[in-house]
């Protein structure tokens, strides 16, 4: 296998923000100074957070993937299915998210628990191991990234809530894992995580089968989020698919939306002026020139700057 | 919120000791370059820190790459600049509105306090009167509003969901964001 | 029996397999037990009383924690009456909150309106069943019954009368009311739409000039569509609110029931 390079690194349609750390400070009563460069996590509010918490400010509640991640391997390849509902409390905080982030082209990760934290953290892994990847010379194995995703979440001893399941295909097979907070990993054909995980794995104990077809496969993860979807409150909205394949790589965003709000019975549309207004400030871009050097590109041509941009 | 060619976002003006009101007059949306908008609720002088930090981050973007932020970039800042104080947030949800000036289209989304974002194609909401926000805008809510219609429904959403809030009101501020005008306007709410 | 047991509510997030695991939380120290009587089993109801007519509407989803118990627990019964189906009845009373007290509390409020009738011949007007059940309530003061109720039927007048309690029977005649989990997104959208509030005439001048809406009794279709537009909103943005929605409207003709399905994510 020596010399052998794999083609390109799919170029991917979303900018991915990482948080480069070294050395974890474990021990809250480290404050860096505020003007730091060190990579990595900064605690200098955590002892002021104490005292206010003590003195009765409520801590602020985190957004929460109370979700339904399921994955299933098949023959051929691996699948993996997310619901869409992000939680804060009772409330639904946003009715279509993403909770499948992307690893490497052929490695992807579905995530429960802590929002935030499911994020950067398979952002931060996603970083780390394409840079291996470069290093290396080699395609990405998902050992690998089952590896350096346990030790970076043992190292945090749970703080940071990240419960995902990781999903690829690499030169030596399919491969299916989950992750917990606390480090530990699983290897199994077909796993559920999260709060509708037991609804899902109803489905899965009961209709999973030896060798099933791709189709098949599909299928059965999207039945089974759809059980976490309607008897889990903490899962809703839509069921997202990601297939992964020694070829390819296919991500169906949205693949069943079985609860598309219906149309509203009324017309809630305003008459202007029916809001009282004592006072308005129009500023527009002429206004601006006088501050600011206000450049006005043509059509087609894009300046320098723009070719820069990163993000659709 | 969003319209058709159009952004709003919207803020309330009190500041409060819990159930004391210190002032009447406290703005919690910031912008940074002409057509990205910042809304801050929670813990005061968070408010103060975090925006004055991006202010700072932001004129150091401006200077490295001689060019406006977009606010996808600026969203994206803001994200990891939270979430490098995991383990210490600030005690801020920020919500973010603005017009990406390269393709024209409208922006917003919101953060919890550790920088998870929020994308929402509607609307964003964030503070003490959360809840009462998400009802009013999930009632008043259209797509494809126009900027003077925009201003109406996120006018009535802010006002009536404040009037239900012990901690909130005091008037407001509305700015309504197209691609080369920004119209702020102060609102008349209830002084109780 | 569902109190009996630990169980992870909402709004201490979901329960992880991790989360049960002894932390930092089991400080040192004497164990404390203790039984709580009451648990939450989510859900909306609302109300809206009109010039001739009051409309009553409860989602039906039953919730414990993350988990749904029922689709159908109707929140919406009819006070007095005849038979087992109480026919004939003039008053109804929405409960959410512990349904159990909800369902121990209608049967009490149900008994007192019927021996009302026997005892003296007729049937109970609005307002004084309305301040009876405040009494049930404050009756139980120091162990109450954990629900919000709303009450509504017609007056001697004919008019349209609704009443909203808090759990100790202190009561209110009202326009609208929303009560239960997503109260609080459903209440300020209906002091916008049905008392007009924060609307001012757009042809009144400007700015300290303006004058203000005058709210108007809403015909009874209107309210129909805001009441299905407020469940509609409130199901979007809130967990525990779902499944279906039952809607009583009383009429001078007697009281009418609903049912509509409302998403069951």
């Amino acid at each position: 296998m020596v010399g052998v390079r794999f083609k390109e690194v799919e170029k991917r349609d979303q900018a991915v923000i990482t948080t480069g750390h070294s050395t974890p400070h474990l021990t809250p009563p480290y404050t860096p100074p505020i003007t730091t460069t060190m990579p990595g996590f900064d605690f200098s509010n955590h002892n002021r957070n104490l005292a206010l918490h003590s003195r009765g400010v409520p801590l602020p509640k985190a957004t929460s993937t109370g979700t339904t991640i399921v994955g299933c391997l098949y023959d051929g390849g691996v699948v993996i299915a997310a619901d869409t509902r992000a939680t804060s409390g009772p409330i639904v905080a946003d009715k279509n998210c993403e909770k499948l982030h992307y690893i490497s082209p052929q490695i992807w990760c579905a995530g429960a628990g802590t929002a935030a934290d499911t994020e950067f953290t398979t952002a931060l892994i996603s970083s780390n191991l394409e840079l291996h990847a470069l290093s290396t010379g080699r395609k990405p194995r998902v050992v690998t990234v089952m590896t350096m995703l346990k030790q970076h979440l043992f190292r945090y001893q749970g703080h940071i809530g990240a419960y995902l399941v990781v999903a690829g295909c690499d030169p030596t097979g399919a491969h299916l894992f989950t992750v917990h907070a606390h480090g530990s990993t699983d290897k199994l054909p077909y796993v559920t995580m999260g709060s509708g995980s037991l609804a899902a794995m109803s489905v899965f104990e009961t209709q999973w089968k030896n060798s099933m077809t791709r189709d098949e496969a599909v299928a059965l993860c999207a039945q089974a989020i759809q059980a976490g979807i309607f008897n889990d409150l903490g899962s809703g909205s839509n069921v997202d698919v990601c297939v992964i394949t020694k070829e390819k790589t296919e991500l169906l965003r949205n693949y069943i939306t079985p609860n598309v709000r219906e149309q509203k019975m009324r017309n809630y549309k305003f008459a202007k002026g029916t809001t009282a207004v004592l006072d308005q400030k129009v500023i527009t871009k002429e206004e601006i020139s006088k501050y600011v050097t206000v450049q006005d590109i043509g059509d087609g041509e894009t300046g320098v700057g723009e070719k820069m941009e990163v993000d659709s | 919120m969003v319209g058709k060619d159009c952004v709003a976002i919207a803020c309330d003006l009190r500041l409060g000791l819990q159930a004391l009101t210190v002032s009447n007059n406290f703005p919690k949306i910031f912008s940074y370059g002409s057509q990205v908008h910042l809304g801050l609720t929670g813990l005061a002088t968070d408010v103060s820190s975090v925006s004055e930090l991006f202010r700072y981050k932001v004129n150091m973007y401006r200077l490295r790459e001689e060019r406006d932020i977009s606010p996808q970039t600026f969203a994206n800042l803001v994200s990891s600049s939270l979430y490098e104080r995991r383990f210490g947030p600030w005690f801020v949800s920020p919500v973010v509105a603005g017009i990406n000036q390269t393709d024209g289209k409208p922006f917003i989304c919101g953060f919890d306090s550790i920088g998870c974002i929020d994308f929402a194609k509607d609307f964003i909401v964030s503070g003490t009167a959360s809840d009462q926000l998400f009802g009013t805008c999930e009632g008043l809510w259209e797509p494809n509003l126009g900027p003077e219609d925009l201003f109406e429904t996120i006018s009535q959403a802010l006002l009536n969901a404040v009037d239900r809030d012990a901690l909130s009101g005091w008037g407001a501020h509305v700015y309504i964001i197209e691609k080369d005008k920004v119209t702020k306007r102060l609102l008349k709410g209830r002084q109780d | 029996m569902a109190s009996l047991f630990q169980q992870s509510m909402p709004s201490t997030g979901p329960g992880y397999s991790f989360a049960s695991a002894p932390t930092h939380h089991s400080s040192s120290g004497p164990r404390q037990h203790a039984f709580y009587p009451y648990t939450d089993n989510g859900g909306s109801t609302l109300g809206i009383s009109g010039a001739t007519f009051t409309i009553l509407a409860g989602d039906t989803r039953s919730t414990s924690g993350y988990n749904i118990n029922s689709r159908y627990a109707p929140k919406l019964f009819r006070i007095g009456g005849d038979g087992p189906e109480n026919e004939g009845a003039r008053i109804v009373l929405s409960v959410v909150g512990f349904a159990a007290d909800g369902n121990a509390l209608k049967e009490r409020l149900d008994t007192m309106v019927k021996m009302y009738r026997y005892q003296h011949g007729k049937e109970i007007s609005v307002h004084a069943c309305a301040q009876r059940l405040s009494h049930i309530l404050y009756g139980k003061r120091f162990f109450p019954y954990y629900v919000t109720a709303i009450l509504g039927g017609l007056d001697d007048e004919g008019k349209g009368a609704l009443y909203s309690y808090d759990p100790v029977g202190s009561y209110e005649r009202e326009q609208c009311r929303a009560a239960g989990a997503a109260s609080s997104l459903i209440m300020p959208f209906l002091d916008n739409q049905v008392n007009l509030k924060n609307q001012y005439d757009p042809a009144s001048g400007e700015g300290l000039e303006k004058v203000m809406r005058v709210p108007e009794p809403l015909p009874q279709e209107t309210v129909e569509q805001l009441v299905r537009d407020a469940f509609t909103s409130a199901v979007e943005r809130h967990i525990e609110v779902g499944d279906g929605l039952q809607m009583m409207i009383i009429t001078k003709e007697g009281v009418q029931e609903t049912f509509t399905p409302l998403k069951k994510d």
